[in-house]
């Protein structure tokens, strides 16, 4: 499994050769990689649906604390979701390649999807609780990539940042929570947690554990009120809203919950918190649903909806509920990713997505119709499709649920009832009634774009005709891993009339009815309140957090970096002084015992030298420019001092680095005023006092580190290891290369962003934001920067 | 920089002194040198070469942004440390491979790839930062 997971990392990596290797092309063969995963996955299935489970594991890191495995761990549950994922994934590739053909990013579109599927792949398979985290955080990164794809847009770049803030802080209460619970049990593979439940629900931080957990899973899965990121995300090209924001991605948190039941569920306040979230989430969103107009808004709400229905699911816990969720999930997966992508596919070719103004399409568009007719009539629950098994499913587990069950139901039927209404609005209004002059003259989609919603339509009927085609070999294994003990089952369309075929009929009836008046309701001063107060307030909260933090932010800034920089200096030492000198102080003490036996007479020619040449600066340091050049002089001096102790390589850095930085200091002091001392008597006596300290602290610091006993463990170490155990005679390369190789890339990746944000600061100045700082220096030197020019 | 003695002392210094910060980087693991000193040498000859000719020449003659020069660099230092990880051993663990041609031997490694991060790093660093002075100023 670690193969198909590197691999398609590895392929990512590549595409933009295939890409310019194969033209048009490039999809059908990009395709094969998630087909190949799938068909591999696919293979696994006859073994799981036996009962058993698949473990693999490399190394990865090993700690004295704990191993970080690269494990991998496939029973039903994250059989299903892989199947899914590639399933999808491969559809999604080929529909990519015909949406996104006339786009100059492909290739980049390519690489981020695979990236994408590659991190979610990893988290449905991983079982190591550290790599979960890491799949699932390179996921929430690919998504940001993915959902600002049209960067040019700021309102994809909003929604991209708005979901990486939402679901990146709730990845940080996950990593705090699988943290704890490793810590908790000293099992840091799911499969063995898997027996620990007791061990976690009965431990003291189980309540912290669990709180934490669920704050990733429930702002990665949309439930409400972290669910306003998702519709926003819609600003993604529709193949990765179809693939992230329906299939895949937001049924992470959903995996997560899944996948800990039996850790972590079955306690009262799984109920309550689980169980309640989710069914608040499933009736505001899908009312909410019936707020827009456009096609992409309504799946997208329609789709928190469905999360919010199977986080209920997971927190009934019941058996019939664990049946429900595996029905659920499978089928939502096939109708919504048609949905979408047939939304997607409107847009494309008739120019807008907007129910409003499409109509009568269903002779220029006959496949995505067929595609879109189906797929909606499951997603509305209707008779033979695989969507009415699973709704069926949902209202027994509601019925049956432990606590309330009128209220439960009561509200699931409400919300389904919206559902319904939904279902019809995004199929009847574009594609049935009388033809409406599109902004582009509509026709039939390419076959990579009506592929994949029509094989997953054809699925979703087939499935509901014929349900023991999955029902043992999948459905059973996924609701036996959720439930966390074997469970056993098989599905029927025909259940007899019972208590939920008559509520599928009144749900029917109801969603009928509300398409009738759709327009009416959509229009009336109470759905806009509602949409006002539930999908657009968590949005105004978010905006307000986000804008209370950067006045914090900016107010800060405003104090401490006031844009002079000597008072930069003076907190700098000012604070250097106070928290060095008194740990020294109180830790160390005073040390004064200077030896100059071993100085030699050139050593001390050379410290006079330095001492002159700041003297004259000193003295003399009326320019900029001589003081720099002063200060250089200092810095070739102090190199010199390296090479006579032997330090080749760092007065070599020394040599280099002083001159770039007359160079880098010359540039920047172009722009900059002639120096104008105006400091007064009192501030010049301070500014004195502050660099006199300064000096003397740091002088009695080397003093007293220097007569401390010297432990040569280390550099000995170096000494002796660098050229058998790397390779190389010289100590400082090896340390940097290889010995300390960790810290250097630390280190050099500080280096790049510090170069990225010089280059963003410099640059910005010409775009003049008038809020900026430095807009207003920029004006006062404009004079000496035309000079600068001619450099 | 409009001077005679400038423009042909960099036309001939500049590929002596891009020699000589590989010469540096090369040596480096076993004599003075390495990727950041000979990245700095690197990074000193094209600053030399945009005082004398200015950033638009020496675009030309580097023909990568360095911003993708530091791109480049960060993808040779990750690079490096994944390929021990596909051994099974763990992330940045030194990989040595020993060519023998008789004359003189080669040492190929995942440090010398680790290196050559570095050195794209700094080079594309200070081009960078000297390139957005010089232009926006």
């Amino acid at each position: 499994m670690l193969i198909v997971v590197a691999l398609i990392f590895a392929v990512a990596l590549v595409s933009p050769w295939i890409h310019r290797l194969f033209k048009e092309k490039a999809g059908w063969i990009l395709a094969l990689l998630p087909f190949g995963s799938f068909l591999y996955l696919a293979s696994w299935l006859p073994h799981i649906a036996a009962g058993n489970v698949v473990q693999q594991s490399t190394t990865w890191v090993s700690l004295a604390l704990f191993e970080v495995n690269l494990a991998f761990y496939l029973d039903g549950l994250s059989l299903m979701f892989g199947l899914i994922i590639t399933g999808i994934g491969t559809f999604i590739v080929l529909y990519g390649s015909g949406y996104l053909s006339k786009y100059a990013y492909l290739p980049r579109f390519y690489c981020a999807i695979l990236l994408f599927m590659g991190s979610m792949l990893g988290v449905v398979l991983a079982d190591n609780l550290i790599s979960i985290f890491v799949f699932w955080e390179l996921t929430s990164f690919t998504s940001f990539i993915l959902i600002g794809f049209t960067h040019e847009q700021e309102n994809s770049r909003k929604a991209a940042l708005q979901a990486l803030l939402v679901t990146g802080i709730g990845g940080l209460a996950l990593l705090a929570g699988l943290v704890l619970m490793g810590f908790a049990t000293g099992h840091w593979e799911v499969s063995a947690l898997l027996n620990e439940g007791d061990i976690v629900r009965n431990h003291p931080y189980y309540l912290a554990i669990l709180i934490l957990v669920l704050g990733g899973a429930f702002t990665k899965s949309a439930q409400f009120p972290f669910s306003f990121w998702l519709p926003g995300a819609m600003a993604a090209p529709t193949p990765v809203s179809a693939y992230l924001h329906s299939a895949t991605m937001v049924k992470a948190g959903v995996y997560l919950l899944a996948r800990l039941n039996p850790v972590l569920g079955s306690t009262e306040i799984w109920l309550y918190l689980v169980g309640g979230f989710g069914l608040a989430t499933l009736l505001i969103s899908a009312w909410l649903s019936l707020s827009f107009t456009d096609m992409k808004q309504i799946l997208a709400y329609s789709t928190v909806m469905a999360l919010g229905t199977m986080t209920m699911l997971i927190g009934l816990g019941t058996e019939i509920a664990m049946k429900g969720l595996a029905v659920y999930i499978l089928s939502h997966a096939m109708y919504k990713g048609a949905l979408f992508m047939v939304a997607g596919a409107v847009d494309h070719e008739a120019g807008t997505r907007d129910v409003l103004k499409l109509g009568g399409l269903r002779p220029l568009m006959p496949i995505s119709f067929a595609a879109a007719a189906l797929a909606a009539i499951s997603m509305a629950g209707i008779p033979p499709l695989y969507g009415f098994i699973a709704k069926e499913l949902v209202y027994e587990a509601a019925l049956e649920a432990p606590l309330w069950p009128v209220i439960v139901i009561s509200l699931a039927v409400i919300a389904n009832i919206a559902i319904v209404a939904a279902s019809a609005i995004v199929v009847i209004r574009p594609f049935l009634g009388a033809k409406v002059e599109t902004p582009k003259k509509a026709h039939e989609a390419p076959p990579s774009m009506w592929i994949g919603p029509l094989s997953l339509a054809v699925l979703s009927v087939l499935f509901g005709v014929l349900p023991f085609l999955v029902d043992k070999s999948l459905m059973v294994p996924v609701a036996s891993s959720v439930y966390g003990f074997p469970i056993d089952f098989y599905l029927s369309l025909w259940h007899g009339i019972n208590l939920p075929l008559i509520l599928s009929i009144l749900t029917l009836a109801g969603g009928i009815l509300i398409y009738r008046f759709w327009d009416g309701l959509r229009e009336s001063s109470l759905m806009k309140i509602y949409q006002a107060g539930f999908a657009m307030g968590p949005i105004k909260g978010y905006d307000g957090l986000v804008a209370g933090l950067l006045s914090l932010a900016g107010w800060q800034t405003r104090t401490i970096q006031n844009g002079l920089m000597s008072n930069y200096l003076i907190t700098i030492l000012v604070t250097l002084l106070i928290a060095v000198g008194y740990t020294f102080l109180a830790k160390s003490g005073l040390v004064w015992n200077p030896s100059f036996e071993n100085v030699l007479v050139q050593e001390w020619a050379l410290a006079i030298a330095i001492i002159v040449a700041l003297g004259i600066i000193l003295a003399f340091g009326h320019s900029r420019l001589t003081m720099v050049i002063g200060a250089g002089v200092v810095g070739f001096g102090l190199a010199l001092i390296y090479l006579m102790h032997g330090a080749a390589d760092l007065a070599m850095t020394q040599v280099l680095v002083e001159t770039l930085t007359v160079i880098l200091v010359v540039l920047v002091l172009i722009h900059v005023p002639k120096i104008k001392d105006a400091r007064s008597k009192t501030s010049k006596v301070r500014d004195g006092v502050i660099a006199v300290s300064a000096g003397a602290m740091m002088t009695l610091l080397i003093l007293a580190v220097t007569a401390t006993p010297f432990d040569a463990f280390i550099s000995e170490f170096y000494a002796e290891a660098s050229y058998p155990l790397a390779h190389g005679r010289n100590i400082v390369n090896v340390i940097l290369v290889d010995f300390r190789a960790l810290d250097t890339m630390g280190e050099v990746v500080v280096v790049a962003i510090a170069g990225l944000a010089v280059y963003a600061l410099i640059k910005m100045k010409r775009f003049g934001s008038a809020d900026s700082p430095d807009s207003r220096s920029a004006d006062s030197s404009g004079a000496a920067s035309k000079q600068g020019k001619t450099l | 920089m409009k001077s005679l003695i400038l423009h042909t002392a960099t036309r001939l210094m500049i590929g002596v002194l891009v020699l000589f910060s590989l010469f540096l980087f090369f040596r480096g693991h076993d004599e003075p040198g390495g990727g950041f000193i000979g990245g700095l040498v690197g990074a000193g000859a094209f600053t030399l070469y945009a005082i004398a000719f200015g950033t638009e020449a020496t675009r030309q003659v580097l023909r990568i942004h360095p911003i993708t020069l530091i791109a480049y660099g960060l993808l040779s230092l990750v690079v490096s440390g994944l390929i021990p990880m596909f051994i099974a051993e763990p992330f940045l663990t030194g990989k040595w491979l020993f060519i023998e041609w008789g004359a003189f031997d080669t040492k190929l490694s995942t440090p010398l790839l680790f290196d050559i991060g570095v050195y794209l790093c700094v080079v594309g660093f200070i081009v960078t930062v000297i390139f957005s002075l010089e232009e926006e100023g």
